[in-house]
């Protein structure tokens, strides 16, 4: 039986950060996948960060990953303010809509 | 209370930082509850703030409470570009002011916002650890999604809003992996500390050249710098004009300065892993700078491609990584600046039959019924393209002799290229204002007293470097010494 070392937990988070950004560059639907998609993203460093602590014995990764959830917070309010507004220039949030600005 | 305590409360209220989080609560809450003219009185709380921020950086007191010199550090670098990024942001607020009366967007969250990113701005030049950049980062990023999208009933504002929040979301994404790997393989996050774990292990593992390549693509994406710039025509098209030119001034000084500093100093002994990269990203933001310029109608796309072509020449100095790199970045800094706060000190006030400049086109016929703006823009323009005797050209040629000090002819060849090419639509600009068919015209300038002073002194500065140049160069010199000590 193997057990599960730092690799792991690296290829987790790689995996989970390759997702987050091909859904932000594939995704032809809606914003809000986007915003999930950064949420990804984030979380992804953040198993990175948990997982070197821990194998590390080191404390600053862990008070990161709270600084990067707070910030994750922080952001994705702020995001899903900014499409309120969009929404209500436009009425609708999906992807192709945002071509106004283009030259 | 004790005598101690109360010394020790008193240095803390010095601290520019909390100096300016405090202030910028007062005024919020100031704003909130007034009822009438809060947008102008909050404006000119925000710039006296701000100018007494100024004062207590400049007078750089020593600090040393809790772990503020584990995260922040102060050096003669660092204190001028947080300068510059005070002073830029108080330009920008003067500037705007009657800007945002005139079209009705009087909200006293702007100047508060601003005052917030600016704070943002002074964290992430003076951080010292991967957590304090980071959040420094953020903290001006998430406030200048805000203020891109700030006018409510307009689809551009939004639209530009949305444009660079994902774009700024997924950058800031990938430059904190880059710092998990970096603090993954070198087991912590303090820059001095990382550097002398790089030099006990002596070269650079995969894990750190990983994270060294995605810290420095999320902070090109900050500066702008190619192929890593598409949000930027987008966002400084879209914004409200007032807010582009804050755009346009102040976090281009921030991120050049965190770019300068990460390289310089967690990574200053392995210049070969990142100079390629450093390379690439000037050659190419040059000659994108330049070249999409050309075919561009409006005026703030086009400023948006001029400010791109002016990264590629900033990011010339870090990859010639010596003295007189640093030296020739603090006076192209300081010149860049000045250039954009007259430019848009002139976009903001000008109209043409009751609307705002924003296609070039509109300039045609300027000359003969404003001939001293459009002198002025002339000058900015000659400036902006680096002809001499102007300012302009003796940022470009400090930059260019950091280059050739360095062994990196080629860099200052193609530099000297591409400026002549961008040459091209700056005095496309000009051919524009003089020599243009006129048609159906009728210029109003309003201007305020207070940035008709700041538009004289830029174009005072831009005409007039060319007598004392020793002056920046001694700072520039004494600075850059400063730094490789």
């Amino acid at each position: 039986m193997t057990s599960i070392t730092i690799d792991h937990f690296l290829f987790l988070g790689a995996i989970l950060f390759t997702i987050g950004v091909l859904g932000i560059f594939l995704n032809k639907k809606n914003v809000i996948i986007i915003l999930m998609s950064v949420e990804l993203i984030l979380l992804a460093v953040n198993i990175n960060f948990i997982a070197f602590s821990s194998f590390l014995g080191d404390i600053s990764g862990q008070i990161f990953a709270m600084f990067t959830l707070t910030v994750a917070a922080a952001e994705a309010a702020i995001g899903l303010a900014i499409l309120v507004v969009f929404f209500r220039n436009l009425g609708s949030i999906e992807v192709e809509k945002i071509r106004k600005l283009k030259g | 209370m004790s005598l101690r305590m109360q010394n020790n409360l008193l240095a803390i209220f010095m601290m520019p930082e909390i100096t300016l989080v405090l202030l910028t609560t007062i005024i919020l809450l100031i704003g909130l509850f007034q009822k009438k003219n809060s947008f102008s009185n909050v404006t000119n709380l925000s710039v006296i703030a701000l100018f007494f921020v100024f004062f207590l950086i400049y007078l750089n007191r020593e600090f040393s409470f809790a772990s503020y010199n584990y995260f922040f550090k102060s050096s003669l670098l660092i204190q001028f570009f947080k300068s510059i990024v005070v002073l830029g942001s108080i330009a920008s607020i003067i500037i705007s002011k009657s800007y945002f009366e005139e079209l009705k967007l009087s909200r006293f969250e702007i100047p508060v916002l601003i005052s917030f990113s600016t704070l943002g701005m002074l964290i992430l030049i003076s951080s010292n650890d991967l957590i304090s950049m980071y959040l420094g980062i953020e903290l001006q990023s998430l406030t200048l999604y805000v203020v891109a999208a700030i006018k409510r009933d307009s689809i551009q504002s939004a639209e530009s809003g949305v444009k660079y929040f994902v774009l700024g979301a997924l950058s800031s994404g990938i430059l904190l992996y880059g710092c998990s790997l970096i603090y993954g393989f070198t087991g912590t996050t303090n820059f001095e500390e990382i550097r002398l774990s790089l030099i006990s292990i002596n070269h650079l593992s995969l894990g750190i050249i990983f994270g060294l390549v995605f810290v420095l693509v999320g902070l090109a994406f900050k500066v702008s710098a190619v192929p890593f710039h598409m949000w930027t025509p987008d966002v400084y098209e879209g914004a409200p004009t007032s807010i582009t030119a804050f755009f346009a001034i102040v976090p281009k000084v921030s991120a050049v300065a965190i770019i300068y500093r990460f390289c310089l100093e967690p990574f200053g002994n392995f210049y070969s892993e990142w100079s390629q990269i450093i390379i690439f990203l000037s050659i190419s933001s040059m000659f994108l700078g330049a070249i999409a310029a050309i075919a561009q109608q409006s005026i703030k796309r086009l400023l948006a491609y001029s400010s791109i072509g002016h990264v590629g020449y900033i990011l010339i100095g870090l990859a010639s990584a010596n003295a007189a790199g640093i030296k020739g970045v603090i006076i192209y800094m300081l010149i860049y600046v000045v250039m954009n706060i007259a430019i848009f000190s002139i976009i903001l006030s000008l109209k043409n039959n009751n609307s705002y400049i924003e296609k070039i086109s509109e300039l045609s016929g300027l000359s003969k019924s404003k001939p001293i703006i459009s002198l002025s823009i002339a000058i900015i323009m000659l400036s902006l393209a680096g002809i001499p005797p102007f300012a302009g050209f003796f940022g470009k040629f400090y930059i260019f002799i950091a280059a050739v000090e360095a062994d990196l002819i080629f860099l200052a060849v193609l530099g000297v290229i591409s400026s002549v090419i961008s040459a091209y639509y700056y005095l496309r600009i000009i051919k524009v204002l003089y020599f243009d068919e006129v048609d159906d015209c009728n210029y109003q300038s309003i201007i305020t007293s207070q940035s008709l002073v700041l538009l004289i002194c830029a174009i005072l500065f831009l005409s007039f470097f060319v007598f004392y140049p020793s002056v920046f160069v001694t700072i520039g010199t004494t600075i850059s010494l400063d730094f490789f000590q």
